[in-house]
């Protein structure tokens, strides 16, 4: 019943995505004061309340394993605690599908419900768009992954969740990363309704800015969610593996990060208007696409999950026909957008548009870099991408980036000269040539994390420089947040270039009661011994592992054996210091009853998603500072307005 | 800058930018080409020694064996043709690294002819081949990674 429910109500969604599209779309050809127009609104309202609902039926329905339904009885399981029963709705194709089509909905009905500053003619434009968009995805959902499908005969126990997924980041990563992912679409619905009726102006870009701030901060959060989950469960004590499917969530970011710093120029200064256009189609494109690339597991990739090739071709033909739509719409419309202000070079309009090419500079190597393997198998060529590839080539452009983000917010809107600015950029210069002779020195280190290193304590240090000489307490709430956000990459390259600078590892096969020593650590192993679980059995080691002689705390690491479905997985520990974390995994038993452990002791490791939270922190801020100035200049428009009008009845 | 062709500049400018970054990639990546390689490629036209590469295929049936320092594994993967790399590896074998199954190894040549793997990149899902090594059909070993394939029917 709830699960027919669920299906109900998808249906119902897709009929109403069908209306506001067409509501939309006639209301800004005939003139948005009509009738139909109103009705707009209200179905990209009720849509997103419909679709929650679907999602809820879906939760349902695992949180209580009703096996009739052929999803819970391939998926789940009556022995999985009740968080990963939840979690494990969004861990497989359709119910992220589901989740994809649920952010969409709630996005699209989060404008239409707050959205009062666009043109209504515009808005309407942009909502059909939203509705055109989410109407494509329902049919993906309705038409070849019915998340609700029932079996003819109940199964009499569920197939279980692979158990790298029974793990509170699958809680956390899938949704905040399609909240960010997916909440671009109403950016590239703004840029569509922009491109219709040919109205790009600085009120348009402040309208659309919260709505970027709070998809890239999500996104943000999401990357930086599944950099951790991948880092302790793969069990391989890496953070970033350069995987297809790890760029395909780097590639939104980029192109989003692009679009905020450059619906920036075109809010304050009203430059950059097709550049800003371009970059809201791009973005959402970037997250289709990505969705594609997961979805359809069409590359090779570490973290794919519940891929289904025969389905690929109808997210590849969804991505043609709002990708190919929007750059058509592009085409012909871009021309007749006039140009913007103009600007000198040194400005913060220069170093912004640095900012931009270097972005999507990146954005474009890592896009080939990915999609590499698919031109080259089309010549019956296999190749794999890795870093040897993208860390040297994106490198190129992300230094010079990270150099131009140190003093372009120095800059001045317009015109500025560089004197004036000539102590903070000697500061920063010096800071940087420091570093690298300092460190080069003492560490003799390889080219990349010497770089990152030096170039993270000079823009560490820049990245405060904006508040110089100002009052901190009437510094905008806006620019605490780009300050702490400039920040937080500072951190975040800082703990990567610490990573791989000074990781220490031990491969070692020990008897009980033998030790070794990794970096600063002495770790001793005490015993192993058998434990069950709820839904598995595992060996656990009894490790006794001391800093620098000093107190020895007890860590548990596992080989874990689930048996639904059967699989055997290992559960590394970290012991985490405010200066690194030791990374310790046991593998199975070794030769001649010595057990194998593998630990790494990597200093700073922690700072790079410290540094992804302060990024998310930063762009926090800047949505509450945005609103909150919208929101007190509209109050004061409303006063003014109704003083007048007192004025005007008095007279 | 007083040009009045300001749009265009900036236009111009961000294509440089972005074909240069292309073409650069391009010539990177046709470095990677030789990036991945399939056993009987290694034994065609094997690799600098030192190089960093790819290898995949399917893990031959009884050659996984221990040595005496308790961490060190050697095993061969083989390919079409009778081709077979002897690979050498330290570290714990990923969860689901199965004789007979399929396995890419990260790693480079040394002289002697083997391969000493710094990662293994086994299926770690139970339903997960690594593309490189689908479509190897003809391969009797493919079966073999097959029936150790857990369906869900």
């Amino acid at each position: 019943m709830i699960a027919e429910l669920g299906l109900a109500a998808l249906w119902l969604a897709a009929a109403l995505a069908v209306l506001q599209l067409s509501c939309g779309a006639l209301s800004v050809w005939s003139g948005a004061d009509n009738e139909i127009a109103q009705l707009t609104r209200p179905a990209a309202i009720l849509q997103g309340g419909l679709v929650g609902t679907a999602f809820g039926a879906l939760l349902w329905v695992f949180g209580i394993t009703d096996l009739s339904v052929k999803l819970v009885a391939m998926n789940s399981h009556t022995m999985k605690p009740l968080i990963f029963k939840l979690s494990g709705a969004w861990g497989n194709h359709e119910g992220s599908m589901l989740l994809w089509v649920t952010v969409m909905a709630l996005a699209g009905a989060l404008i239409a419900a707050v959205e009062r500053r666009l043109p209504e003619r515009t808005m309407q434009a942009t909502l059909a768009a939203q509705g055109f968009v989410a109407l494509g995805f329902y049919a993906f959902l309705l038409l070849s992954s019915n998340p609700f499908e029932r079996l003819a005969q109940p199964a009499p126990e569920g197939l279980g969740l692979n158990p790298l997924l029974q793990d509170i980041g699958l809680a956390l990563h899938p949704p905040t990363l399609y909240f960010g992912y997916v909440g671009l679409s109403v950016a590239f619905s703004f840029a569509v309704g922009a491109l219709v009726t040919k109205q790009v102006t600085p009120a348009f870009a402040r309208a659309m800015r919260p709505w970027i701030l709070g998809a890239w901060t999500f996104l943000t959060l999401g990357i930086a969610a599944g950099s951790y989950w991948a880092y302790y469960e793969l069990g391989w004590g890496g953070y970033w593996f350069w995987d297809p499917v790890e760029n395909a969530s780097l590639m939104p970011w980029l192109a989003a990060t692009a679009l905020l710093h450059s619906a920036g120029v075109l809010a304050s200064r009203d430059a950059l208007r097709v550049w800003t256009i371009m970059l809201g189609v791009v973005a959402f494109s970037m997250s289709m696409l990505g969705t594609f690339l997961v979805r359809s597991g069409i590359l090779t990739s570490v973290h794919a999950f519940a891929v289904d090739p025969e389905r690929g071709s109808f997210i590849l033909f969804l991505l043609a026909l709002y990708i190919g739509g929007a750059l058509l719409l592009f085409a012909l419309r871009a021309g007749s957008i006039s140009e913007g202000e103009r600007f000198s070079v040194a400005s913060k309009e220069g170093a912004l548009v640095v900012n931009n090419v270097m972005l999507s500079a990146i954005l474009a190597v890592v896009l080939l870099g990915t999609l590499y393997p698919l031109l080259t198998e089309a010549f019956d060529i296999r190749v794999s991408v890795g870093p040897p590839y993208f860390n040297p080539v994106s490198a190129i452009f992300v230094f010079p980036m990270l150099a131009v983000m140190a003093v372009g917010p120095l800059l001045r809107w317009r015109r500025d000269n560089w004197g004036r600015i000539s102590r903070e950029l000697a500061l920063t210069a010096a800071l940087t040539i420091a570093a690298i002779g300092l460190l080069a020195v003492i560490f003799g280190m390889a080219v990349l994390p010497l770089l990152g290193l030096s170039f993270a304590f000079a823009l560490g240090v820049a990245s405060f420089l904006p508040l110089r000489g100002r009052k901190l307490t009437r510094v905008p709430l806006a620019t605490w947040g780009m300050v702490i956000a400039h920040f937080g990459i500072a951190v975040s390259l800082f703990g990567m270039a610490s990573e791989s600078a000074f990781s220490e590892e031990r491969l070692a096969a020990l008897e009980e009661g033998q030790q070794t020593s990794v970096g600063p650590w002495q770790v001793r192993l005490d015993g192993v011994e058998p434990i069950a679980g709820p839904n598995w059995t595992a060996l656990s080691g009894r490790l006794l592992a001391a800093y620098k002689g000093g107190e020895a705390v007890e860590i548990e690491p596992q080989s874990r054996n689930f048996w639904a479905p059967p699989q055997q997985t290992t559960e590394s520990v970290l012991v985490t210091r405010w200066n690194g974390q030791l990374y310790a995994v046991m593998g199975g038993e070794g030769v001649d009853g010595r057990w194998q452990l593998r630990l790494w002791w990597k200093p700073f490791v922690t700072f790079i998603w410290y540094g992804g939270l302060l990024i998310a922190l930063g762009g926090a801020f800047a949505l509450v500072g945005r609103v909150r100035t919208d929101v007190k200049r509209r109050s004061a428009e409303r006063r003014i307005a109704a003083r007048r009008r007192d004025e005007e009845a008095m007279l | 800058m007083k040009a009045k062709h300001q749009r265009l500049v900036l236009v111009v400018l961000a294509l440089i930018a972005l074909v240069g970054a292309s073409l650069l990639a391009v010539y990177a990546l046709r470095n990677q080409a030789n990036y991945f390689y399939l056993p009987e490629q290694i034994v065609a036209e094997p690799p600098e020694p030192g190089q960093a590469v790819r290898l995949g295929g399917m893990v031959e049936a009884g050659s996984l064996q221990k040595l005496a320092d308790g961490v060190t594994v050697t095993f061969a993967v083989t390919g079409r043709d009778n081709s077979r790399i002897p690979v050498r590896y330290a570290g714990i074998l990923p969860d689901l690294f199965v004789e007979g199954s399929g396995v890419v190894a990260e790693g480079r040549l040394n002289s002697g002819g083997t391969f000493v793997a710094d990662n293994l990149l086994a299926k770690h899902d139970e339903n997960y081949v690594p593309r490189e090594l689908e479509g190897m059909s003809e391969h009797q070993a493919a079966e073999m990674a097959e029936d150790t394939t857990v369906g869900l029917e």
